[in-house]
């Protein structure tokens, strides 16, 4: 039976196709069917109708690194909780990582995640699969079984390879299958022991630092690799100003490669850790402003290709420690846009720019059909309420763990409605 | 499910050669070179002269009395720095059915171990006066190094991942048998081309010969610079061996020895393992043939390896009638010394 939808007199903002303005969407059996600014020619009488008056319609959010407790660590967070979050952030598709247990290294894992989420999630769970087996940086899995089986990119999740040479062996086969690498850059020599960003500020903490270096130096190391290679790369997420800018170097000679940043990144810096909050541990580590200031540069210019949320849930135990012995991490699915809204309103970045990095580049880098709005496609959206006025509360959030930095924060921007395949998964509750 | 073995001899037994006898080499024209170290030192009319050469000992060894005199009073020394069976084994019965009095080293439990150079084992045989010496070496350039500290013949019977001579003139000749040409074929050699020694022969002597070559192979068990030399590159297995005549497997080093350039044996098997349902995808004559020793169930599908298409088998017989070709033509020319 043919289920007719229509958005109308909303702003449509598609950045694949730059397009934003002001008009009426028909959803058809689940796909995009027509746009017009105007009335849409030949629409159906029958169809639902949506008045998304004063809202943003836009390509469903794409998270390129989402971390989920399952399997293995249910009590943190499940597909289910996870796709929850997802709805009521906007996002209606994310890259699950494979850090579960067991390892995401095996084709039957692959498949049992995707059987999984078809029962429990409502959005769409896209499972990355170990980049070594067991994550341990040794052997590379198997990609091609992996990627058959539906696995859309190779990653060691919070794990980084250290090892050049298996680095080169896994890019050059994971070309041979076409699967993008997508990897966290970390020098665990140089992190050492440290916890946070290495400068005055840890020095006055008395905490170990972890140089920029730590980041650069493998950033620079991976980007060379790839381009020996011809792989589809993506640095998972960069966090300075000088990783922006071997970015941008690298990306002018070689276009398979992109990168990614944590809407943490964007947003915070090595300040808001104040006395020793340990939701603020991140990995990697939350910068100094100079290098936030790089990264919204970077965001802006390209260099920085997505925005991500990097949502990790940790139960309060593991973060109820002193900073340096507790977990990396915080949760962010249902924060990540309007956290990322605050670049707008304080007019540092387009909305469409923002957009971009979590739609239209995520998509492309992936190699996915959604991240726009555009006939024949599924029609995953979202309705944004720009101005919407609310505050994080920790019980008020659906992941089941609570370890948000922005507590108590004050967002003005909020989805108000989030479809996936033309069904609506997610509604405020006063919309 | 594997074929028995007696039904595959009968499909594999080579078209009978159609030329004279081995007692007619003599005729031959004169080989032009004092070694065989690698088929890069060949040209075209050399390896047409070794290919009739070999032809012509086929059917001696195909006949009761199997001996000859032409190398009689020779000396031949085999020396393995690396552990061979069968191509050890073909060595020694083309010299010996040549009439050649042979000496076997198996370096690996000898001198070398007691602290010898390469050079000092050069030069200590050397002091013997052999005729050829057949060599042997995990390290590529070692036999053409060898080569120059001696004073008689020197053969390649594989130097690291660098040449395996022997090895491409009796695939070239097997597939002249079944073919009745080398001319206008397309060949795939599949596998680790990275670190074969036969591919490069393989895809030397075909290039010699123009015949129109392509490898396969997950982009790891590509060397860089491959694509100069060969025809044509390919990474997925179906459509490098769409509509081949001949499919040369190559042995996979097991997963450890491969130094983790493939993930595991199921996967490479998947993809790379020659199966009745990729085999498919080349002519439905087409010819395939494994250097040995096989990774059944790795590289090659068990019925594969034993059925109809299967000439590996006949590859083994042709090795002798090489070797017995290349003995011939290397001493051939130092009958007036």
């Amino acid at each position: 039976m043919n289920k007719s939808l229509i958005v109308k007199n909303t702003r449509i903002i598609d950045p694949a196709s730059s397009k934003d303005m002001l008009g009426n969407v028909l959803i058809e059996d689940g796909l995009f069917v027509d746009m017009a600014e105007g009335q849409l020619p030949g629409s159906p009488e029958h169809a639902d109708i949506i008045d998304a008056e004063g809202l943003v319609m836009a390509p469903g959010l794409i998270d390129l690194r989402v971390f989920s407790g399952e399997p293995g660590h249910e009590y943190r967070e499940t597909l289910a909780s996870a796709s929850d979050a997802a709805g009521a952030g906007g996002v209606t598709s994310f890259v699950r990582m494979p850090d579960t247990l067991p390892v995401t290294d095996d084709g039957a894992l692959v498949d049992y995640i995707l059987r999984r989420a078809e029962i429990t999630s409502k959005v769409r769970v896209l499972p990355a699969a170990a980049m070594t087996k067991g994550l341990e940086g040794m052997d590379i899995t198997e990609y091609g079984l992996l990627g058959e089986a539906g696995a859309v990119c190779l990653t060691d999740g919070r794990k980084s390879v250290q090892s050049a040479a298996l680095l080169r062996t896994a890019f050059t086969y994971a070309a041979n299958f076409s699967l993008p690498i997508v990897h966290h850059v970390q020098d665990y020599a140089l992190t050492g022991k440290g916890v946070m960003n290495a400068g005055l500020y840890a020095t006055a903490l008395g905490l170990a630092g972890i140089p920029t270096e730590a980041e650069t130096i493998p950033l620079e190391r991976d980007l060379q690799l790839a381009r020996l290679t011809d792989t589809r790369y993506h640095a998972a997420q960069i966090s300075c100003g000088r990783s922006v800018n071997i970015m941008a170097r690298h990306r002018h000679e070689n276009d398979l490669v992109s990168c990614g940043a944590s809407i943490n990144h964007l947003t915070l810096n090595e300040n808001d850790i104040g006395s020793y909050r340990t939701f603020f541990k991140l990995s990697p580590p939350l910068r100094a402003e100079e290098d936030r200031q790089a990264m919204i540069d970077g965001l802006k210019s390209g260099a920085i290709d997505v925005i991500h949320s990097d949502h990790d849930p940790q139960d309060a135990e593991v973060k109820r420690h002193p900073f340096a012995e507790a977990a990396d991490g915080a949760v962010g699915l249902e924060t990540m846009l309007a956290a990322a809204l605050r670049l707008y309103h304080s007019s540092q970045v387009d909305l469409i720019t923002l957009l971009r990095a979590m739609t239209q580049r995520p998509a492309e880098i992936l190699g996915l059909e959604t991240g726009r709005i555009a006939r024949g496609r599924a029609a995953d959206f979202i309705l944004i309420d720009l101005d919407y006025p609310w505050v994080v509360e920790e019980q008020g959030l659906r992941s089941r763990s609570g370890n948000t930095p922005f507590e108590n924060a004050k967002f003005s921007g909020k989805v108000m409605r989030t479809f996936v395949d033309g069904r609506e998964i997610f509604r405020h509750c006063e919309a | 499910m594997a074929t028995p073995m007696q039904e595959a001899k009968v499909h594999s037994q080579p078209k009978k050669a159609s030329s004279s006898t081995a007692e007619s080499v003599s005729v031959d024209p004169p080989f032009p070179h004092r070694h065989l170290l690698g088929i890069s030192q060949l040209s075209q009319s050399d390896i047409l002269n070794l290919l009739a050469r070999a032809e012509k000992m086929i059917p001696i060894s195909r006949r009761p009395r199997k001996t000859l005199s032409t190398l009689a009073g020779r000396t031949q020394i085999n020396l393995f720095f690396e552990p061979s069976t069968r191509t050890q084994a073909s060595f020694e019965i083309a010299g010996r059915r040549l009439g050649a009095q042979i000496t076997n080293m198996s370096m690996k439990t000898s001198s070398m171990s007691k602290g010898e150079t390469l050079i000092d084992t050069a030069a200590t045989l050397n002091a013997m006066q052999p005729d050829v010496i057949v060599v042997r070496h995990a390290a590529a350039g070692a036999v053409e190094l060898l080569a120059q500290k001696v004073g008689c013949a020197v053969i390649n019977a594989g130097d690291g991942a660098h040449e395996h001579p022997t090895q491409a003139l009796l695939d070239a000749l097997t597939i002249q048998q079944h073919k009745g040409r080398l001319n206008g074929l397309t060949i795939s050699i599949c596998g680790d081309i990275a670190r074969s020694r036969v591919a490069r022969s393989n895809l030397l002597l075909l290039g010699a010969m123009n015949v129109r070559t392509r490898v396969v192979a997950p982009r790891t068990l590509l060397p860089r610079g491959i694509e100069h030399m060969c025809t044509e590159v390919h990474t997925d297995m179906r459509q490098g061996l769409k509509d081949a005549d001949v499919v040369m497997m190559l042995r996979l080093q097991h997963e450890r020895a491969a130094g983790n350039l493939v993930p595991s044996v199921r996967e490479y098997y998947h993809f790379f393992g020659l199966d009745h349902e990729k085999l498919a995808f080349a002519k439905p004559d087409a010819l395939v043939m494994h250097p040995g020793p096989m990774n059944r169930g790795v590289e090659i599908d068990p019925s594969v390896a034993d059925g109809p298409q299967s000439v590996i088998n006949d590859q083994v017989e042709m090795g002798v009638a090489v070797r017995m070709a290349v003995l011939d033509a290397v001493l051939g020319n130092r009958q007036d010394i």
